[in-house]
């Protein structure tokens, strides 16, 4: 294919993608948008006033990024499992199997429409946010790297998830087993520096962390890891998950005999 | 005249240890109309697969217009079109959106893709359908959905796995007309089929296949001329409740009571006549059985399982 055509063959799968997402929007956009008022809500307003400042912010100020974050995760990852796993199951992925579109377009495609809706949820929710609280933007170059980076990430575990999956239950096993445990102790509700030493060491291990604190650093100019770290996390995992699943699409995985 | 498809020596074995093809050879003219035959598991449906990658063949060579797969897979892939035995497409969008979201995956720019779904969704009586969500189409057009999300791109070989499974006769009909229209026009076709009418009234070459090796590849015509025997069906003025012994003949009797006379090639029908006259039958009219090949199908897969021998 010229590269014109690739270019057609990948704006046709984001698009798709795109037009997934907004026919279904009460089930992809208005959750989290649903969900992320009633944590500003209980957690912010109500509860936080009671918990006072954190790293010198508002609680609702510093839990406002994490809560971001946490719904560009969620989304992306949502995103592209649901839909290659929908597409695998329905038979549809032959579509595209069937045509001249190389492996790394599919992919690339797939992880578009996942970052899209990441991407286009976390604005939801930072928009919701200014009900509640100003957001300042401490750098605006690392607020968009990281949730860039982070929904580029999260679409490619999703991506990797669909690929295994066989059966309804395995798309719902990692993002309720996995994701949100992480999310929940990576740092969206408190900070690391409050934890025994022990557990700071854990909690030092889950990426999620550095993603929420990369992202709160960007908006507040606060961290409890190093940004730049942060960042070079993202990529190194980018870079793995993306070959990983470039694999994984070459050998057929689930979707070839 | 070119070879719109090549494959030699192909062979699949699956990861269960089934060996589903065992070295096939098949070549299919440009502008041929060509059938693969076979009873089911006889490895029709993994060829397909493989021609369109959606099976990854064990060993072998498969080129399509002179383009190796292997070699050029993107510029082989655009020279074919694919209609799957199975409904697969998204159940949830639109007509119109299936046909051109596919022209988008051979990199064919929207206003181009938009102007060939028109004329196949038009061409194959789908035009009025084309806002509904694809589930809410009949069988028959679901099928028909198919067809032109194959065509979209305007392949030079069309490949259809059992096309007119479970549709109406009409439907069928009307299936073979715009077939052999696309034919006329220069569209290789290849298609698997039970329905061996099908396969006589459409195909110029046909292959048998059967425990994933080919029995036969030759053209229609020949392969009729390897019956060594043919049915009538004689139509009598009374009805009998058994057929009548002939001599020189086997004859039966079919569900609704017509006699079913096996002529041997060069035998002639003098004799079986000349004996219903004698035992005061008459003949109100007759026919000759329309599924020859049927007929000359079963008995090379007979003859492949070790049993019986129908052919010269």
């Amino acid at each position: 294919m010229s590269p014109r055509e690739i270019w057609v063959a990948f704006v046709t799968i984001i698009v798709r993608e795109v037009r997934r997402f907004t026919r279904i929007w009460p089930q992809t956009l208005l959750p989290p948008a649903v969900t992320m008022t009633l944590y500003f809500i209980i957690f912010g307003n109500l509860i936080g006033r009671r918990i006072g400042p954190m790293e010198g912010f508002d609680y609702m100020e510093f839990i406002v990024p994490g809560l971001i974050m946490m719904s560009v995760i969620t989304s992306s990852y949502a995103n592209v499992v649901s839909s290659f796993f929908g597409m695998k199951f329905q038979r549809s992925i032959e579509e595209l199997l069937v045509s001249p579109v190389p492996n790394w377009v599919i992919l690339l495609g797939y992880v578009g429409g996942g970052m899209s809706r990441g991407l286009l949820v976390g604005l939801l929710v930072t928009l919701l946010s200014l009900i509640f609280t100003t957001l300042q933007v401490h750098s605006l170059l690392m607020v968009l790297a990281t949730a860039l980076l982070t929904s580029f990430v999260f679409s490619l575990g999703g991506f990797i998830n669909a690929m295994y999956a066989t059966k309804f239950d395995d798309i719902s096993i990692v993002p309720t087993f996995v994701l949100t445990p992480l999310t929940y102790l990576g740092g969206v509700f408190y900070s690391i520096s409050m934890l025994p030493e022990f557990w700071q060491g854990v909690s030092m291990v889950n990426p999620i962390l550095y993603m929420v604190n990369a992202f709160r650093y960007g908006i507040l100019g606060v961290s409890d890891v190093a940004p730049v770290s942060a960042l070079a996390m993202l990529v190194l995992f980018g870079t793995v998950l993306f070959v990983v699943s470039l694999n994984l699409l070459h050998k057929g995985k689930g979707i070839r005999h | 005249m070119t070879e719109a498809l090549t494959i030699k020596n192909l062979r699949k074995t699956y990861d269960g240890g089934f060996e589903a093809l065992k070295g096939i050879d098949l070549n299919v003219q440009s502008g041929d109309f060509f059938a693969l035959l076979g009873p089911n598991g006889a490895g029709k449906s993994t060829t397909l697969g493989v021609l369109t990658s959606l099976i990854n063949k064990s060993s072998g060579y498969v080129a399509v217009h002179g383009v190796d797969m292997d070699r050029d897979p993107a510029r082989a892939k655009t020279y074919l079109g694919f209609v799957p035995q199975e409904f697969n497409f998204n159940q949830f969008e639109k007509v119109f959106d299936i046909v051109t979201t596919q022209a988008g995956y051979y990199g064919i720019p929207l206003a181009r893709a938009r102007e060939n779904a028109t004329r196949y969704l038009k061409q194959l009586g789908l035009w009025e359908k084309r806002d509904s969500p694809s589930r809410m189409l009949s069988g028959g057009m679901k099928r028909r959905l198919m067809i032109a999300r194959a065509l979209v791109h305007e392949p030079r070989v069309l490949i259809l796995d059992e096309p007119t499974a479970g549709v109406d006769i009409e439907l069928r009909r009307s299936m073979w007309t715009f077939l052999e229209q696309l034919n006329r026009e220069g569209i290789t076709i290849i298609l698997t089929t039970h329905y061996l009418e099908e396969a006589e009234a459409l195909c110029r070459n046909i292959a048998i296949i059967d425990q994933g090796r080919i029995l036969k590849n030759t053209s229609k015509k020949s392969l009729l001329r390897q019956l060594s025997l043919e049915t009538f069906v004689l139509d009598l003025d009374r009805d009998l409740t058994q057929a009548p012994e002939l001599e020189g003949y086997h004859c039966r009797l079919d569900e609704e009571g017509a006699l079913l006379l096996e002529v041997q090639k060069g035998q002639g029908l003098n004799g079986a006549f000349r004996q219903l006259d004698r035992a005061g039958l008459n003949i109100t009219s007759m026919r000759t059985q329309a599924n020859r090949l049927e007929e000359l199908f079963l008995r090379l897969v007979e003859d492949n399982n070790g049993q019986g021998s129908g052919l010269q």
